[in-house]
C-alpha cells in the first residue's frame, strides 16, 4: 500500500471534487447568480429611471448586490458536508484544516464568484456606470469577492450545526464586510472621476493577503467547535 | 493476544468527563486500549457512546480530561494522531452526487494513498458492478459498504466505528468480524459500537467498556 | 508565566474570586461616577460655544471610549479561553457582551441626543458614529450567536471565536469608516497632545471614564458569577452552595 501525505494533493482532490459535484448540481452555481441580477434589476424599478441618478448609485448598488449574493450561496458552503458526515472525514484528514477548508473556499469562489464578475460589466451597463468605471469594477469585484468568501466563511463555521443559520449569519458577516464595501465602491467612484484608485486597489489587496492567512485558520477552529 | 505493556499501549483516556447540555454523560473515565484490542462501547441509548467516540477520534473536545495516543495528547499531534486513525461515524460520509467508485477514490486520496486500485477494493465489500452508480441511488446497505470499503486498503492502526454494521446483512458482518480480528492481530486496535451480537468475535476476545444513562 | 493564572481555571475558585472582587468593583464605581457626574453637571464652567448641552458629553464619552473598552476585554479573555482552554475564560467573555452591548447602546443614543442641538439632526453619517453603530453590530452577532446554542460550554467558544475574529477587524472597520467620512469635529481628548479641553472639565470627565469602567466591571462580575453557577449547576459544590443559600 503506498501512502504518502501531500499537501498540494490532497488540496488538489478535494478542490475537483467540489467542482466535480457542483457541475452535478447546477443549480448551485445559477442561483446566486440570479439573485445577483434580480437584486441589481429591483433598483432601478425602486428609485426611478433617471441614468445621472443610476449612474451615481451604480457602484454601490453592484457591491452591496454582489455582498448578498455572495452571503446567500455561502450558507451552503459547509451544509451539505455537515449532514452527510463528509466534513468530519474531512476533519480527520491527515492535512491542516485549514488547507482543507481553504480549498473548500477557492472551489467556492470558482463557482459563484467567478460568474459574478463575468457577468458585472453587463449589469454596469443596464445601470449606466461611467465608461471609465469598467476596469476598477471587475478589479475590485476580482479581489474583493474573495474577501468576502474567506470572512463569510467563517460565519458559515460557526453556525453549520444550527438549525437556524440565515438571519444569524447575516447579523455575523455583513459588518465585517464594510471595509471592503467602502474601498471597492470609492474605488469605483474614483475611476469614474478620471482619478487614480491604484490606492484603494492595495488595500483591498491587503485585505486579500490578510483574509487569505488568517481566515482559513478562524475558518477551520469554528468548525471544530461548531460541530463539537 | 498481545499483553498489555506501557510500549504497545495505543490510546489511552484519562479521567474524561463529557457534560451535554447540563447532564454529564460520563465522569472521570479512564481506560487504556493496547494494540491487538476490539473494545465494544456498551450503554443504552443517550448514555454517550458516540459521544465517547467522538472524543477518541478528536472530534468532540472533553469537558475535562484528555485522550493520549502513544502517550501524546491527540490536540497537541492532531496530524500525526489522523494519519493512524480511522473513523467512521453515524454518517458515512459518502456523497450522493458522487458514483461509488468517486467517493471511495476521494476518500483515499484524502487520506494519502496513491493510486489504489478502486475495482479491487470494491469488489471486496461486494459491489462490483456498482461502480460507477452514483452513491445517491444505491441502497442503504451499499452506500455504507461504500464508506466501509475504507477498511481493507488502510494502514491506520485505530479503528473507531460507530455502529459499523448497520443496514449490512449477516454475512457482510461477518466478513467484517473478521476483518476486525485480522487488523487486531496485525497490532491495531478496534472500538465500536453496536447493537447487533457479534458471533466471529468471541467474548473473551472482546473487551467491553460500559456506559450507564445517569439520571440528573 | 501563566502559572498564576492556573487556579482560578478552576470554576469554584473563579467565582469565590469574582465574589471577593465584586464590593470593590461597585463601591468605586458608584462613587467615581456619582463624583464624576455632579461635579460634570453642576460645577463643571458652562462650555462658550455649545452651552450647557456639551454636558452630555459626560455620559457619551465614557459610554463610547468604554464601548470600545469592553469589546477588547471580551475578546482578551475569549482568547485566553481559546488558548489554554480556560472555560471560565469563556463564560467571563460571554458575559461581558450584553454589558457592552447596552453601553455601546447608550454611547449611541446620548450621541443621537447630542447631536440634535449641535447638527440641527438625529443621526449622522459621521465616523464616530458609524463605527459605534457596526460595534453594535458585532456585539449583537456574539450575543445572538450564544444565544443559538443550545449547549452553552460549545456557545461560549463559538461566540469566544467570533469576538476574536472581531477584534481583528475593529481596527480595520474604524479606519475605513474614518476615512469614508470626515465630517466629525476632531477628537477632542488626546492623550499625546495638550489637551483642547479645559482641566475643569477633563478631571470630571476622566472620573466618569474610569467610573463607567469599574461600573462594566462590577456588572461583568456578576453576569459571571451568575453564568458559573448555571454552567455548574449539576457540581456538588454548586449543589452544596444553593443548600446553604436556601438554609440561610
Amino acid at each position: 500500500m503506498k501512502r504518502g501525505i501531500s499537501y498540494t494533493r490532497a488540496f488538489m482532490t478535494l478542490l475537483k471534487r467540489d467542482l466535480q459535484i457542483a457541475v452535478r448540481h447546477r443549480g448551485d452555481i445559477f442561483n446566486p447568480l440570479l439573485f445577483f441580477v434580480m437584486v441589481v434589476t429591483l433598483f432601478p424599478l425602486g428609485i426611478g429611471p433617471e441614468p445621472q441618478v443610476l449612474t451615481r448609485i451604480a457602484p454601490g448598488i453592484i457591491w452591496v448586490a454582489a455582498l448578498l449574493a455572495s452571503m446567500l450561496s455561502l450558507e451552503r458552503l459547509f451544509k451539505a458536508d455537515f449532514s452527510d458526515g463528509a466534513l468530519e472525514q474531512m476533519m480527520l484528514s491527515p492535512q491542516p484544516l485549514s488547507l482543507m477548508v481553504l480549498a473548500k473556499v477557492l472551489a467556492h469562489w470558482l463557482l459563484t464568484g467567478v460568474p459574478l464578475i463575468i457577468i458585472a460589466p453587463l449589469l454596469a451597463v443596464l445601470l449606466h456606470l461611467e465608461s471609465n468605471s469598467y476596469g476598477a469594477l471587475i478589479a475590485t469585484l476580482a479581489l474583493g469577492t474573495p474577501v468576502l468568501s474567506l470572512l463569510g466563511a467563517i460565519g458559515v463555521a460557526l453556525t453549520v450545526g444550527l438549525r437556524k443559520g440565515g438571519v444569524l449569519l447575516s447579523l455575523l458577516i455583513l459588518p465585517l464586510y464594510i471595509p471592503v464595501l467602502i474601498f471597492a465602491t470609492s474605488a469605483i467612484d474614483a475611476a469614474g472621476m478620471n482619478l487614480p484608485y491604484d490606492g484603494q486597489l492595495a488595500i483591498i489587496g491587503a485585505m486579500l493577503v490578510g483574509s487569505l492567512t488568517l481566515a482559513p485558520v478562524a475558518i477551520g477552529a469554528s468548525l471544530r467547535v461548531s460541530t463539537n | 493476544m498481545v499483553t498489555a505493556t506501557k510500549e504497545n499501549t495505543l490510546i489511552s483516556a484519562s479521567s474524561l468527563t463529557c457534560i451535554r447540555e447540563e447532564r454529564i454523560l460520563f465522569d472521570e473515565l479512564s481506560f487504556d486500549i493496547q494494540e491487538g484490542d476490539i473494545v465494544q462501547i456498551e450503554g443504552p441509548n443517550g448514555a454517550g457512546k458516540t459521544s465517547l467516540l467522538r472524543i477518541l477520534a478528536g472530534l468532540s473536545r472533553p469537558y475535562a480530561g484528555s485522550v493520549l495516543y502513544r502517550n501524546e495528547d491527540i490536540t497537541r499531534a492532531r496530524d500525526e494522531f489522523n494519519e493512524d486513525l480511522l473513523y467512521l461515524g453515524h454518517l458515512p460520509g459518502v456523497k450522493s452526487e458522487l458514483t461509488a467508485e468517486e467517493n471511495l477514490n476521494f476518500n483515499l486520496r484524502l487520506s494519502g494513498y496513491d493510486d489504489p486500485d478502486i475495482r479491487d477494493i470494491l469488489a471486496k465489500v461486494n459491489l462490483s458492478g456498482f461502480e460507477d452508480a452514483l452513491a445517491g441511488h444505491l441502497s442503504a446497505g451499499q452506500h455504507r459498504r461504500t464508506a466501509l470499503a475504507r477498511l481493507w486498503h488502510t494502514t491506520s492502526k485505530v479503528w473507531i466505528l460507530d455502529e459499523p454494521f448497520t443496514a449490512i446483512d449477516k454475512k457482510g458482518v461477518e466478513t467484517l468480524e473478521k476483518l476486525f480480528i485480522q487488523h487486531a492481530d496485525n497490532g491495531g486496535c478496534v472500538i465500536l459500537t453496536t447493537h447487533q451480537d457479534m458471533g466471529v468475535v468471541s467474548d473473551s476476545r472482546l473487551k467491553k467498556i460500559k456506559l450507564e444513562y445517569n439520571f440528573d | 508565566m501563566w502559572k498564576w493564572l492556573h487556579p482560578y481555571a478552576d470554576p469554584e475558585r473563579a467565582y469565590q474570586l469574582a465574589g471577593k472582587l465584586l464590593p470593590w468593583f461597585s463601591i468605586l464605581a458608584l462613587g467615581l461616577i456619582l463624583t464624576g457626574t455632579i461635579w460634570g453637571l453642576m460645577f463643571a464652567p458652562t462650555d462658550y460655544q455649545q452651552g450647557d448641552s456639551y454636558r452630555i458629553i459626560f455620559i457619551h464619552v465614557p459610554a463610547a471610549s468604554m464601548s470600545m473598552a469592553a469589546y477588547m476585554g471580551m475578546a482578551i479573555s475569549a482568547f485566553i479561553g481559546l488558548v489554554w482552554q480556560i472555560k471560565a475564560a469563556d463564560w467571563a467573555a460571554a458575559s461581558i457582551a450584553p454589558i457592552g452591548a447596552v453601553i455601546t447602546f447608550i454611547a449611541l443614543f446620548t450621541g443621537a441626543t447630542w447631536g440634535k442641538p449641535m447638527w440641527g439632526t438625529w443621526w449622522v453619517w459621521d465616523a464616530r458614529l458609524t463605527s459605534e453603530l457596526v460595534l453594535l453590530f458585532l456585539y449583537l452577532g456574539v450575543i445572538s450567536l450564544y444565544a443559538s446554542f443550545e449547549d452553552k460550554v460549545l456557545a461560549a467558544r463559538a461566540a469566544g471565536i467570533l469576538a476574536i475574529v472581531g477584534v481583528i477587524n475593529i481596527p480595520i472597520i474604524k479606519y475605513s469608516v474614518e476615512w469614508w467620512s470626515s465630517l466629525h469635529q476632531p477628537s477632542t481628548i488626546k492623550i499625546t497632545e495638550e489637551s483642547a479641553m479645559p482641566t475643569e472639565m477633563l478631571i470630571p470627565l476622566l472620573i466618569n471614564i474610569f467610573g463607567f469602567g469599574m461600573m462594566i466591571g462590577a456588572l461583568t462580575l456578576v453576569r459571571f458569577r451568575a453564568e458559573v453557577l448555571a454552567r455548574n449547576g449539576m457540581r456538588p459544590w454548586v449543589r452544596k452552595l444553593a443548600q446553604e443559600q436556601g438554609a440561610a
